[in-house]
């Protein structure tokens, strides 16, 4: 979700040079199949991580005989409506897609994901941690993407503030409450962290690492378990802290914030591997200063991290070459050169377990002063609970940034646990009157 | 009217240019119809037809079979006016509109008022600097919406305002413009800087307008600059400010870019702030463009409703002394 915003401004600038370079959208070739003498497969892929055409361009190097070419788009969101309204119209659609974990279940049901369970990508399943896996599969047969990229949740500290106080780094959530408070209590401009009611992503993230699955499969229904012990957890938790002013209300990714970690107002985040682009482009006076941890943990004996953010590599139904296409997409998120150009070019942190560790060796130059920095994110990777997103995660999660807005505006963390219920009775009301069977 | 009279009687001889009588008819009866066909064409292509497939859709909804996933699942069938009664039962939907009018009452009077001041100011006769005066006012409207929310958004921030910095350093409790009771005034404080100095000129134009003989007379007979102002330029500009104030009321139920540009910012927006943005949410995030269609007629509706209304009432004191 974050990530294509980022990725989104990037691709904007790359656009603006693609305009140069003519940007339509080439024809399938009608030949079916894929390898073969003749004229090769000609495979067009939207997407929007910035530099993705120079990954691309080793492939169409060493593959002849099925070219690939990058159609860049601005960003998650647009290139969903686009694809949803091209399978509208019958055609249009490209071969390849990035697409975001989220959306899958939007664009399955919209019949514009074909299923690769069959193809040179249905191999690829030990590559993947089992949560990433159980996003692309919805938890069923049918293989509906290749992971590309994932944002294991980890924490982000400022180790001088925490060395200043004395405090150790939480590793429970009841030591998180006891650190912001007491980091709160010594500067009380300062906060440890912030409830964002605009990043429907992040308290995903959040529910996802307590054990909740927001959605669920059950023969032809589906279920909404958002109103569920681990999210009444998770978001009574958050109020509770809210309510007692140790942790910022405020959203996330507005001026202020930005300001905020800049300034050391904000000394702590818990966010994706994604976090050091951030963390670089707005707190640049506080570099060397930070330090990564894993996520504190509900039971520490048994540690479990969310995911935010991230984007799988799919094939249309449109598209006539589906082998072909499979081909390109597992070569691309699991092959090990692919994998190394992925992380230099577009700087993202890969799903292919075995693939991330050894291409991700020294840490982000904002992080230098940590040499083990990926292997913290490495082991967060490893820990991802399985989540089920459902086919209107766009419903729970704009009910999401109503509710939690007046809950973090209220600042009471009865309403916290209200704003949860009202995200099941809002998502569950819109499945039924789509005509969804729900359990 | 009398222009045409005029121009007709300057030449009384001069024969007509056409040739052949019968062609010349056909070509007359024509002729109109292809210089209006440009406009007809661009109506009905870019009003017409969308608004009847937006009526259109209203009337459909998305029917889900099994788990709504792969092909044919999802098909769109007619739903009779379910989407009608689901809008206009719908308390976000009223609450929307509640917020709009509350914007409304603060907004419209505030800008008018501040429009009409500043057209009289400038059309006084002791005015200096009128030029500088009148861009420095108009300015503002040249700003797009959504920027001129980005500029006031910063300058609302606790964290990276110019403004409350100083007040914090003064040692002045300024609430936050962010929070819920004061976030309508933020809102409207950013349309009243952006619309004062359009509606400022629509006034002033038709004060420049009037024949300096009335003003004339106004002296004569011992009247004073505030004087002249209430009794005389006020009625006149009566016109322009019931035009001034029914777009003010178009524009206000169509609030949509302020609140957008700021509800990232801060808890207090909702993304059903204002009806318009609820339209938004229901068919691009919601991805429900049938509701989306029937919030939109609704709300098309009433927006015409409205301005009859306000015509009416208002249109017979402001034009009455004309006719």
């Amino acid at each position: 979700m974050r990530y294509s915003f980022r990725a989104g401004a990037a691709a904007i600038i790359t656009a603006a040079a693609l305009l140069a370079t003519g940007c339509s959208t080439p024809a399938n070739s009608p030949e079916a199949g894929g390898s073969g003498s003749g004229t090769p497969v000609e495979l067009t892929y939207w997407a929007w991580a910035p530099n993705l055409e120079k990954v691309v361009d080793i492939w169409n190097q060493k593959n002849p005989d099925i070219h690939v070419t990058v159609n860049k788009q601005d960003g998650g969101d647009p290139a969903v409506t686009k694809l949803l309204t091209a399978i509208k119209a019958g055609s249009g659609a490209p071969d390849l897609i990035q697409a975001e974990y989220q959306k899958i279940p939007t664009l399955v049901s919209a019949d514009a994901l074909a299923d690769l369970s069959g193809t040179a990508a249905g191999g690829t399943k030990d590559s993947f941690p089992a949560g990433v896996w159980d996003s692309v599969t919805l938890g069923g047969d049918a293989l509906y993407a290749v992971p590309q990229d994932t944002g294991p949740v980890v924490f982000y500290y400022r180790a001088d503030i925490f060395e200043n106080l004395g405090l150790s780094v939480p590793t429970t959530w009841d030591e998180y409450a006891a650190a912001a408070k007491t980091i709160h209590d010594a500067d009380p401009s300062q906060f440890l962290g912030t409830f964002s009611s605009n990043d429907a992503g992040w308290f995903t993230a959040m529910s996802q690492q307590a054990g909740a699955s927001w959605w669920g499969v059950d023969g032809d229904a589906w279920s909404v378990n958002i109103d569920k012990e681990p999210t009444q957890k998770v978001a009574n938790y958050w109020g509770g802290l809210v309510e007692s002013g140790v942790i910022d209300n405020q959203p996330m990714y507005t001026p202020a914030w930005n300001t905020g970690l800049n300034t050391g107002k904000q000394v702590g985040w818990l966010s994706a591997a994604w976090g050091p682009g951030v963390l670089s482009g707005n707190a640049e006076s506080t570099a060397g200063k930070w330090k990564v941890a894993p996520m504190p943990q509900w039971d520490a004996s048994k540690p479990a991290t969310g995911n935010w953010g991230g984007s799988s590599t799919a094939v249309t139904t449109q598209s006539k070459n589906v082998e072909a296409a499979a081909k390109f997409a597992t070569w691309l998120n699991t092959d090990p050169e692919a994998i190394k150009a992925l992380v230099t070019e577009t700087g993202i942190y890969p799903a292919d377990s075995a693939g991330a560790k050894s291409a991700l060796t020294a840490p982000p130059a904002f992080f230098s002063n940590q040499p083990d920095f990926y292997d913290v994110i490495a082991k967060a990777a490893a820990t991802v609970s399985n989540f089920t997103y459902g086919p209107n995660v766009n419903v729970a999660f704009s009910a999401y940034n109503d509710e939690f807005a007046k809950a973090a505006q209220s600042k009471k963390q009865s309403d916290f646990a209200k704003a949860v219920s009202n995200m099941q009775t809002i998502t569950t009301d819109d499945l039924k009157k789509t005509g969804f069977t729900v359990k | 009217m009398a222009q045409t009279a005029t121009r007709t009687r300057q030449k009384p001889g001069a024969p007509p240019k056409t040739s052949p009588r019968g062609k010349n008819a056909k070509t007359r009866i024509l002729t109109p119809y292809a210089m209006l066909a440009p406009a007809i064409v661009l109506f009905l292509v870019f009003m017409a037809a969308p608004i009847v497939y937006t009526l259109f859709l209203s009337f459909q909804k998305k029917k889900v079979s099994g788990l709504g996933l792969g092909k044919g699942s999802t098909t769109q069938v007619f739903a009779g006016f379910e989407n009608y009664i689901s809008t206009l039962t719908d308390p976000e939907f009223g609450a929307s509109v509640l917020r709009v009018l509350a914007y409304g009452v603060i907004l419209i009077p505030l800008m008018l008022g501040l429009a009409l001041v500043f057209a009289l100011l400038l059309d006084s006769r002791r005015t200096r600097a009128g030029a500088f005066s009148r861009t420095a006012i108009f300015l503002p409207y040249a700003v797009p919406a959504v920027i001129s929310s980005l500029l006031w958004g910063f300058l609302y921030l606790p964290n990276v305002s110019p403004l409350l910095y100083i007040f914090d350093k003064l040692g002045w409790a300024v609430p936050s413009l962010m929070s819920p009771e004061l976030v309508t005034f933020a809102i409207a404080n950013i349309a009243l800087w952006g619309g004062v100095g359009f509606n400022m000129i629509v006034i002033y134009t038709s004060l420049k307008a009037v024949p300096s003989e009335i003003y004339e007379a106004a002296k004569l007979d011992g009247a004073s600059e505030v004087q002249t102002a209430l009794r005389i330029k006020i009625p006149i500009v009566a016109p322009a400010l019931v035009m001034t104030g029914l777009f003010s009321m178009i524009a206000t139920l169509q609030v949509f870019a302020e609140p957008t540009t700021l509800r990232p910012l801060a808890n207090s927006l909702s993304t059903s702030w204002s009806p318009l943005m609820l339209v938004y949410r229901d068919a691009f995030t919601r991805n429900d463009i049938y509701s989306a269609s029937a919030t939109s007629i609704v709300i098309a509706a009433a927006t015409f409703i409205i301005s009859f209304l306000f015509l009416r009432i208002v249109q017979k004191r402001a034009f009455g002394q004309e006719n």
